[in-house]
């Protein structure tokens, strides 16, 4: 498709656009409608449509698929670091913990809990302090804002990685010949032992 | 330190796999990878250990997820079914992965390793999380996290058969899991909520005016609640596939004879039984065993499956010659006296049915282990090939001798164990018909481990086997660890019968999770 210029032209004006998009659904997501998952998408559609217009190579120069398959992990590593970090600072105003909502299992929850102040996996009420107050996100909010964010970061890495597996199956195929070859024989094999 | 630890004991098994997964592949290096899951591995075995103890002095422990308490948060509910569960999984992980190098290093292309490491942790996650949870959809999510890292590690396999037989699974496995999304969404419809546990509370008005009338006129029909009852029937088909329960297994065979020997070895030591935990609850912790025994009989049909299964797998087994395939029918049939032992619901059988997944998974993870020892050495699973490698192998051959002896059911071996407390269970139903098939069932095991036998000890070896030498000590010794513990279950039971007793005592008085 590189040979029409107004597809080119278009796309090259779309791409910004579709991105600043991508960017304030991920970011308005904490507040209203859209979060990770739908910027993700979005993000990621723009790189789509750059490497359908221009081809493989040209969005495989931009987001080389060794640093998207890092970017996969690390949306993953944001998102489960989040509530680890939680479990680890624990909450400030002493926290319910896991006291029981009904009396049946009483005497299982920890009376202890208040003063240890344990925050659980993904409490974001851990996440209150006092830096720069009502200019950075905090409590909930921030802890909203971070998982969101890895999610983000996954979804638009796995759907350029998807994109980039299709697309890239005809390279394989030309190169891959012999080994498929190899590799009906040796089933052969297997049959006939 | 400690008390962070007692704290967040039921979710911490399952966030150190999740989070050393990225971790491998972010750092990429499989060196590092390696050594972050083995660390992984054995911190959430001994967690889950930690866990069992603290079960067994507490009792059930509920742990919230993000603060916000059940039916409207996600709860973690930890009792003495699935720590003992979760100590079993994580257990086989940690073992299987410290024997996992020269085997993996023959068989997976060295820049996979660390994406291997990363699924390896990823499937380990799923299966902590469906036990550990306490919410439908939760093991929903946690059944699809192992389901697709495990699609994914058989297609690491050397043949390009691998990706064919995923593919296989994963055609199958998605049914199965589509199944369980519309049980859970009807049961949801029903009742508003994903909480096992307030499920169970909720649909006790339904269960109360759930008849079966027999009618005077025209065949007995259904009168209650017709969403449960197909709510119940997709759970349950759902579970079955998963399960690799007879009609059903299709997708396993292939399966587990074309995925990398390591991944066989975990899987077939813990996923399947995972789906019968699963099961267990659906059944025990929500429908309760009245609805689903009693008033439907799933019962009768679950153990004329199991029956027919055995039987039908355990021959099949006697015909293959690839051994893998061998292994992969007789834990399909395996699975049968599991579901047998649940199907009668009583204290003896349920303890039978929770008893076998331990021991079976020990035992069927001992001998995939001596099959990755053979295919390292040997280069392959063929019975022929295998000809008198008793010889030059003798320590892997003894192991797989110990361990067969396991699969049959012969005194001093767990096996011995979980059929014994099976027949036990069957007699006191007065389940005369299905006692004498067990035991009948229990001679084709015979069968097909002995040929084996007697292929490594009593025949003339094959170029292959003459070629051949002992297994590596780090493959030799993490098998003899589960060789031995087979061993070790089959004669002091406090740990596996004890346990698993405490479990089926806690499902029989209602226990919800």
């Amino acid at each position: 498709m590189n040979s029409f210029p107004i597809i080119r032209v278009v796309t090259k004006l779309m791409i910004p656009y579709i991105l600043l998009f991508g960017l304030y659904v991920q970011f308005h997501g904490d507040f209203g409608p859209g979060g990770g998952f739908q910027a993700g998408v979005i993000l990621a559609s723009a790189f789509i449509l750059y490497g359908l217009v221009f081809g493989l190579p040209a969005v495989k120069a931009v987001a080389p698929t060794k640093v998207i398959e890092k970017l996969i992990a690390l949306g993953v590593l944001i998102y489960a670091g989040t509530g680890l970090a939680t479990t680890l600072i624990g909450r400030a105003d002493g926290g319910h913990g896991n006291d029981h909502f009904d009396h049946a299992h009483a005497d299982h929850t920890h009376s202890d809990v208040v003063e240890m102040a344990q925050a659980n996996f993904l409490d974001y009420e851990a996440l209150n302090h006092d830096v720069l107050h009502g200019f950075l996100p905090h409590g909930q909010h921030l802890g909203i804002f971070l998982i969101e964010l890895g999610v983000g970061i996954t979804v638009t890495a796995v759907m350029i990685m998807i994109f980039y597996c299709f697309a890239g199956r005809s390279e394989r195929f030309g190169q891959g010949k012999g080994a498929a070859d190899a590799g009906l024989q040796s089933t052969a094999k297997e049959a006939t032992a | 330190m400690i008390e962070y630890l007692h704290f967040h004991l039921p979710v911490l098994p399952i966030v150190i796999p999740l989070m050393i997964a990225p971790l491998c592949v972010l750092l990429g290096s499989r060196h590092v990878a390696n050594v972050l899951s083995l660390f992984a591995c054995w911190v959430t075995f001994g967690l889950s250990l930690l866990l069992v103890s603290r079960v067994c002095e507490l009792g059930e422990i509920s742990y919230f997820l993000g603060g916000w308490k059940p039916p409207y948060g996600i709860e973690y509910a930890i009792d003495p079914l699935n720590s003992f569960l979760m100590a079993m999984i994580a257990g086989m992980g940690a073992i299987v992965l410290t024997y996992s190098g020269p085997s993996l290093r023959d068989e997976v292309p060295k820049s996979k390793h660390y994406l291997f490491y990363s699924l390896y942790l990823l499937c380990m996650t799923g299966l902590m999380g469906m036990c550990a949870t306490g919410d439908l959809f939760n093991v929903f999510v946690f059944l699809e996290i192992s389901s697709l890292s495990t699609y994914a590690l058989i297609s690491l396999g050397k043949t390009r058969r691998a990706p064919l037989a995923a593919f296989q699974y994963l055609i199958m496995g998605t049914i199965g899991a589509t199944f369980l999304l519309i049980g859970i969404g009807l049961l949801y419809q029903m009742t508003g909520t994903l909480n096992m546990a307030d499920i169970g509370v909720q649909l006790e008005r339904y269960r109360v005016a759930a008849v079966i009338v027999d009618g005077i006129e025209g065949p007995p029909h259904w009168e209650g609640s017709r969403t449960m009852l197909v709510a119940f029937a997709f759970l349950t088909v759902g579970l079955c596939i998963k399960m690799a329960v007879f009609p059903l297994h299709t997708w396993l065979p292939n399966s587990y004879t074309y995925a990398p020997s390591v991944v066989t070895c975990f899987v077939a030591a813990t996923a399947t039984k995972v789906s019968v935990y699963a099961f267990i609850r659906v059944v025990f912790g929500i429908f309760t065993p009245e609805f689903a025994f009693e008033l439907l009989p799933l019962d009768t049909a679950l153990w004329s499956f199991s029956l027919v299964g055995i039987f039908v797998a355990s021959i099949a087994a006697i015909y293959q010659t690839n051994i893998k395939r061998r292994l992969a029918y007789s834990s399909i049939a395996q699975v049968g006296y599991m579901l047998l032992g649940i199907s009668m619901a009583n204290q003896d059988g349920l303890t039978a049915g929770i008893v076998h997944m331990f021991n079976h998974g020990l035992i069927k993870g001992a001998l995939f282990m001596v099959v990755g020892c053979f295919v390292l050495r040997l280069g392959s699973v063929q019975m022929d090939d295998w000809r008198g490698a008793g010889k030059t192998m003798p320590w892997t051959s003894l192991a797989w001798a110990i361990g067969g002896l396991g699969l049959i059911g012969v005194p001093v071996t767990c096996g011995f164990i979980s059929k014994w407390l099976l027949l036990t269970a069957a007699m006191e139903d007065e389940l005369y018909l299905v006692a004498a098939l067990m035991l009948i069932s229990s001679l084709l095991a015979v069968i097909y481990v002995w040929q084996v036998v007697e292929v490594l000890y009593f025949s003339p070896p094959s170029e292959k086997a003459k070629k051949a030498t002992e297994a590596p000590l780090i493959m030799l010794v993490t098998t003899y660890v589960v060789v031995a513990a087979t061993l070790v279950f089959g004669v002091w039971t406090t740990w596996s019968a004890g346990l698993a007793g405490d479990a089926a005592r806690f499902l029989l008085q209602g226990g919800a999770p």
